[in-house]
């Protein structure tokens, strides 16, 4: 057997999903009895058969990336509940096994699957697939790219109607039905260790959890974002929101302050100063980068 | 044998692995230890708190990287935007050398993100050897390969895994990352002698050696390194320290990882031997 035929034969087993009892199945997707795809390829010894070789790798791998999901994933455990989140978890492995060289990118495509299979969430489906981007967000907020941060100097004289002012890279906006930033900081919330034992601290949070899952829908406008290497979720008024997503879609700053204030309830005279107190927050915050010379003055 | 062309002709002597768990107790408390093993992987990223933690420790400590994904043996190229953060990384460190392991893990695209095991062929060996050159002509570092463990055999293996190392860095012509926990597992899952395994390797292209500590179960033992290194894998050891004389020297402690301290003691009693290596080589 060549090289490829093999290394395809034996991913293909230690890929398929273990039964509900976490062994290796009998019989492979193409209706092959299990043994006899492992007599054809791996050795048996004087204490295991073939079979049982193969599923060590097997069990191995699913233990390996579900463990990397759930560990990726807690808010959305939480919505769905344990049972229904690893039966969702191998689901989605199942169809959409890595493509990349880290774990930490396995689950890229977790929302636009959740999308095509709504019965996982069903009634929840809302709150479940804000629940991944807000999670997935954290992900690419706590490693992404940064550049260095915008000075006032950078933009001084700019002309607003040609001034396009660049978001960090590791920024994420999100536009929410529910309020899943709360959930998610009661999932971090901190055991206090000397008060409660592990079991009783699990149940309480557990409740408090479910009690947040039941939320009704509420929509939230957040900006995940990194200050001193921790991320941070932190709410936006509709039009500091819609500032910043224009901005970050390459919209100039006069452009995208025109379609933040369209239809807005803050009164005209007003919204200078609330636009002037954004961008001073935004800019402690470190959330512009330092644009070109050329482009920033022209 | 202090120093050669596959460890960038360093003299390292005892490292642990740097994991999160010690960061805090590493950077507040600067312990002395030779040299950190980083997992590649962990830090080929943009930004974020990883690389922050990574360039304190560099202002202090040495570090070598070792890669858990690059499957040499796997039968496809390998994956130009992996070699492309690696190279990134590789400058950023200044790591001597590089290694990962001679496994497979990855077919068409789709990863398992497992250490596999190889059959072993002259083809495997051909054709992983092909693919240690080209990383390593990308690099422009040495490269080292390090044995796995593994819990199965293949019936079109044509040589003992000893022989299919041989073949492949001779193939290659690069160095060799000597795992001996990893020989003392494998030589109980397949019931072979782990010294037979230490005497037949290449001396001269050793470059660094792993020990660990596993989980014996009823019918196997697994690679788990959560424990301390057994007394047979000491002896191991002892036996590849004379072979090739004082080389660099790793503990891997990936579960369960207890304190700093505990870790670090773990690893430095492999001073002891090296200790005999260096007085031998004196006499």
């Amino acid at each position: 057997m060549k090289l490829l035929s093999l290394q395809r034969k034996m991913a293909r087993a230690v890929m398929t999903p273990l039964t509900p009892a976490e062994n290796m199945r009998r019989y492979a997707p193409n209706g092959r009895p299990m043994r006899s795809v492992a007599a054809d390829f791996i050795k048996p010894n004087d204490r295991l058969t073939s079979f049982e070789r193969l599923e060590i790798y097997n069990k191995q791998y699913w233990y390996r990336v579900l463990a990397s999901i759930t560990d990726d994933f807690p808010g959305l455990c939480a919505v769905l509940g344990d049972r229904r989140f690893e039966a969702m978890a191998k689901a989605y492995i199942n169809d959409c096994p890595s493509r990349s060289f880290t774990l930490r990118n396995q689950c890229s495509r977790l929302e636009s699957w959740m999308r095509r299979h709504p019965s996982w969430a069903r009634t929840r489906q809302q709150l479940a697939l804000d629940m991944v981007r807000l999670e997935w967000a954290d992900i690419e907020a706590f490693d992404g790219r940064a550049e260095p941060p915008l000075c006032t100097e950078d933009v001084a004289g700019a002309n607003p109607a040609t001034l396009r002012l660049e978001l960090q890279p590791y920024i994420r906006l999100l536009d929410l039905r529910y309020p899943v930033d709360d959930l998610a900081l009661e999932m971090r919330a901190p055991v206090d260790s000397e008060v409660a034992s592990n079991a009783f601290y699990e149940r309480k949070k557990r409740k408090r959890v479910q009690a947040v899952a039941r939320l009704k829908p509420s929509r939230i406008y957040l900006i995940v974002h990194r200050m001193d290497y921790s991320v941070y979720f932190r709410r936006l008024v509709r039009e500091e929101f819609a500032i910043l997503t224009a901005l970050q879609d390459g919209k100039t700053l006069k452009r995208a302050v025109d379609i933040a204030f369209r239809s807005s309830r803050i009164p005209v005279g007003d919204q200078p100063v609330h636009v002037e107190k954004w961008f001073r927050g935004w800019a402690a915050m470190g959330w512009f980068c330092r644009p070109e010379r050329s482009s920033a003055k022209s | 044998m202090p120093a050669n062309r596959f460890n960038g002709f360093t003299e390292y002597g005892v490292g642990i692995g740097l994991r999160i768990p010690h960061f805090h107790h590493i950077l507040t408390r600067k312990p002395t230890v030779d040299w950190f093993e980083i997992i590649s992987e962990n830090f080929m990223i943009d930004g974020g708190r990883p690389l922050h933690t990574l360039d304190q420790i560099l202002e202090q400590y040495r570090v070598v990287q070792h890669g858990v994904s690059m499957y040499f043996g796997s039968a496809e190229r390998p994956n130009r935007e992996h070699l492309r953060r690696l190279k990134d990384l590789v400058k950023r460190t200044k790591t001597p050398w590089l290694s990962d392991h001679l496994c497979w893990g990855s077919v068409d695209g789709r990863y398992t993100h497992d250490l596999l095991p190889m059959p072993y062929t002259f083809e495997a060996a051909r054709v992983t050897a092909q693919k240690i050159r080209e990383v390593r002509d990308h690099l422009e570092i040495p490269v080292v390969v390090e044995n796995v463990s593994s819990y199965a055999e293949f019936h079109v293996s044509e040589m003992t895994e000893w022989e299919f190392l041989n073949e492949v860095v001779e193939g290659a012509d690069c160095g060799i990352l000597l795992d001996v926990n990893n020989i003392y597992v494998s030589s109980q899952n397949h019931s072979f002698n782990p010294m037979e395994y230490v005497n037949s390797v290449p001396a001269h292209r050793v470059a660094q050696i792993h020990i660990a500590g596993h989980s014996k179960y009823r019918k196997y033992i697994l690679d788990t390194h959560d424990h301390p290194v057994i007394d047979p894998v000491w002896t191991l050891y002892s036996r590849a320290i004379e072979r090739v004389g004082h080389t660099a020297t790793l503990l891997e402690w990936d579960d369960r990882i207890p304190s700093f301290d505990e870790v670090h003691n773990e690893a430095l009693k492999a001073n002891k031997y090296l200790a005999s290596a260096s007085l031998a080589t004196a006499v």
